[in-house]
């Protein structure tokens, strides 16, 4: 059982990445200002009954994921949309590094992803269906394994990895919709 | 392995991973998700096969790009905010 009395010293140390979640999910600060602050309360309160020595981040995680479900999104006007379109695998390599065939070599790579801006990644993500976004926040952002996301969004972990794959898919098709729209990037003949 | 597969083509079906197999497994490989000895294949395979080793580093920069440019920066006023409403809470369980 944990200390209530420690729960700052242990806890406040995760807010930036906390932070950056809320605000993929609720796509504003202030909302996002909210959800944080409501994460942390309920967690004070809860933290008795978390078994120190496990994941402390993967359980304000829960929190932060259920708070958004019961809280922001019944806020919401429009349904959410569920699902996304099927994308091919390796979708952005074939359109910027790996098209006709070829490679344009290590550093060009590095160089052509160097251009997608922080508004550029932050409006792919926000442009995923939402459990979709958290799928990928929380294994590409944070580096959780499966097992960890699977816990935290309470769904199976072949959910997780169907997630992942399709996600994974639709921001990279994203990132490429917005690059061209912004001119970031170029098409490039398939 | 047959002297035919330790000589292939120079885009793949090295070992018992083929491209098409290695492609499958990228993210599962770089999430840290496969076996010890699924890695240890498709290590042989990445250790033969460039076209694959560029696409496994591509997507890896990728990630690293995403996760870099999706932070945000916690507001001054959000930190005191929360540790208001702990200290607030605190002083409400002990009354």
């Amino acid at each position: 059982m944990a200390d209530q009395e420690r729960f700052v010293d242990d806890a406040m140390e995760h807010m930036p990445s906390l932070y950056t979640a809320a605000m993929r999910m609720t796509r504003n600060s202030s909302d996002a200002e909210d959800l944080v602050q409501e994460t942390y309360l309920k967690a004070f309160r809860a933290y008795g009954g978390f078994e120190e020595g496990t994941n402390l981040k993967a359980w304000l995680y829960r929190i932060l994921t259920n708070t958004f479900i019961n809280t922001y999104r019944a806020k919401k006007r429009r349904p959410e949309e569920t699902d996304v379109e099927d994308v091919e695998d390796l979708y952005l390599y074939h359109r910027l590094v790996g098209y006709g065939g070829s490679s344009i070599g290590r550093s060009a790579e590095e160089e052509v992803l160097s251009r997608f801006t922080d508004e550029a990644v932050k409006a792919a993500i926000e442009s995923l269906p939402e459990s979709f976004r958290m799928t990928v926040l929380l294994a590409d952002v944070e580096g959780f394994s499966y097992k960890e996301i699977a816990e935290i969004m309470d769904v199976p972990v072949g959910t997780v990895m169907s997630r992942l794959h399709r996600g994974r898919g639709a921001l990279q098709k994203a990132l490429h919709d917005f690059g061209l729209e912004r001119g970031l990037v170029e098409a490039k003949p398939l | 392995m047959t002297e035919e597969g330790r000589t292939g083509p120079p885009s793949g079906e090295w070992g018992v991973v083929d491209c098409e197999e290695s492609i499958h497994s990228l993210y599962h490989y770089l999430d840290g998700e496969l076996t010890e000895e699924r890695r240890r294949e498709l290590q042989t395979h990445l250790d033969h096969c460039a076209p694959c080793v560029a696409k496994y580093e591509f997507e890896a920069e990728l990630r690293r790009v995403i996760a870099d440019r999706c932070k945000d920066h916690v507001p001054d006023e959000l930190r005191r905010r929360v540790a208001n409403a702990i200290d607030h809470e605190r002083l409400k369980s002990q009354s």
